[in-house]
């Protein structure tokens, strides 16, 4: 996303045009899935494999910590969300 | 006007090696952080005087090259170096190697000079005269845009950076290259995933087997000590992977082909677009760590002599830097004007149509000359100067090919 987003319809201006429905609020830097991504599925970006969907992603929908995680980084599927804070380190703070 | 860039000519100074400064400065060199106290205080409100130094009692190969790369940088023009007394690193052997490359220099130890206060005293009469030296006698030469070696470093990542942030250097670093110019970017742990696009950037077979080891090393590196180059705040920005964040740092590189890959405290050994890998060697204390923050990195692109640090940061940051002056880019132009007193830069009206890329490029060209020729970053005007170096292993380039003379 260019700018934040609210929930709805998104104009498309990159390579791939026209518009994609969003059912959720998209904040700018972020990333909606442009087409159906089955679980295990590759995600690719400009033409770079990104990580793999560790559930299904429907078209529109978000693109995050908590649909895709890296091939190589195995700290990747323990982040929060929303923060991107750790929490697989939350133990040594008590 | 944007057209006359690569023509465009300043006045620099002239070193002995035949590279040229942009700003002629007073470098104090401490060797262990007992001394680090006496060393800010003797810089503490001296013009054009800048501080560095390495923590650690025990020496380390690495961080001493990278001092001398530093020391003997295009933007210095003389060097103090200031011990404790009891540590390895010898202040002595700073200085002799200072001077050997033409520039004046002198050491003392704290502990010969009567502690805190007369070591301030003492250091503040050294910088005065070296200071007076180098104005007086440094030969005043024309630059222009080739005579420049650039260093890109990203921090504070978001998913703007990969769209217009680093897009924008990349078009800068085209537009260098093409002038006859240098141009560095780092971050091979930011370059995970991206093995085969890499290699087409390879400016020949030698340049495309270093990248291949560089990209190995890397990944072995970041699997070996379980650290990915990615943390919460490029998480929150909408960057979900390494491979994903790899994606858009890779971007500052422009579309040139890669001449080579250099080292810490190394040299491009000619024009054109370089890597410069800071991961450590495989080694018997194993990797260690590569840099830990954005200042390390920053530190060893001006250890390879860039006399100016272009730095994107999505998110924002604050930071600066001794030896060469650090400019801001963001891609974000929310970041850009919450944090405007720190941001020079604003590649974000890429994103809104304001401005196509090469636009951007230019216009960045502009602002690097501008800096060139004396004018001060944000950073530079704030008085940052963010330092920091550490223990690393890394098989080093010997003195004369790696910090030239």
């Amino acid at each position: 996303m260019i700018d934040d987003a609210p929930a709805g319809a998104i104009e498309l201006i990159g390579a791939t045009r026209g518009e994609i429905v969003t059912p959720e609020k998209i904040l700018r830097g972020h990333k909606v899935a442009l087409c159906d991504i089955a679980a295990n599925e590759a995600v690719v970006k400009y033409g770079v494999h990104i990580g793999y969907a560790t559930k299904s992603i429907p078209r529109g929908a978000r693109v995050h910590l908590h649909n895709l995680a890296s091939d190589l980084d195995d700290r990747s599927g323990t982040l929060d969300l929303h923060s991107g804070a750790p929490t697989d380190t939350a133990s040594a703070y008590v | 006007m944007s057209d006359a860039i690569p023509s465009k000519s300043w006045q620099g100074f002239l070193r002995p090696d035949g590279r040229k400064g942009v700003r002629n400065l007073v470098l104090i060199v401490y060797t262990v952080e007992c001394a680090q106290h006496v060393s800010y205080a003797i810089g503490n409100g001296e013009e054009d005087t800048h501080v560095i130094g390495f923590p650690g009692c025990y020496d380390n190969a690495y961080a001493i090259r990278l001092m001398l790369a530093l020391a003997r940088h295009p933007n210095v023009g003389a060097v103090l170096s200031v011990g404790l007394g009891c540590e390895y690193t010898q202040p002595e052997k700073i200085a002799d190697a200072v001077r050997a490359s033409g520039r004046p220099a002198e050491w003392f130890f704290i502990q010969e000079s009567g502690g805190t206060r007369a070591s301030v005293v003492k250091g503040k009469e050294i910088v005065a005269r070296l200071r007076a030296q180098i104005r007086e006698e440094t030969p005043r030469v024309p630059m222009t845009l080739p005579d420049l070696t650039i260093g890109c470093e990203c921090g504070g990542s978001d998913g703007t950076s990969g769209l217009a942030g680093n897009p924008a250097v990349g078009a800068f670093f085209d537009l260098l290259v093409d002038a006859g110019g240098r141009a560095i970017f780092e971050e091979t742990v930011e370059m995970i995933g991206l093995r085969e696009l890499m290699l087409t950037r390879a400016a020949n077979a030698e340049a495309k087997q270093q990248l291949a080891a560089a990209y190995d090393k890397a990944e072995r590196y970041c699997k070996s000590v379980r650290q990915w180059s990615v943390s919460p705040g490029n998480f929150a920005g909408g960057l979900t992977t390494i491979e994903e964040k790899s994606l858009g740092a890779f971007a500052k590189s422009g579309s040139r082909p890669i001449q080579g890959v250099i080292r810490v405290a190394e040299a491009p050994s000619g024009p054109g677009l370089w890597i410069l890998d800071s991961v450590p060697d495989e080694h018997f204390m194993q990797f260690g760590y590569t840099n830990p923050n954005d200042t390390e990195g920053i530190m060893d692109l001006i250890s390879a002599g860039s006399q100016i640090i272009l730095f994107v940061t999505g998110r924002g940051s604050v930071i600066g830097a001794p030896i060469a002056p650090l400019v801001k880019i963001t891609g974000n132009s929310g970041t850009f004007r919450t944090m405007t007193d720190d941001m020079d830069f604003d590649a974000g009206r890429v994103l809104t149509g304001q401005l196509t890329l090469p636009q951007a490029g230019r216009e960045l060209a502009d602002l690097v000359v501008r800096v060139a020729a004396g004018g001060a970053s944000k950073s530079e005007g704030l008085g940052h100067r963010e330092y920091f170096i550490m223990y690393k292993h890394q098989n080093t380039p010997s003195l004369s090919e790696g910090c030239r003379a």
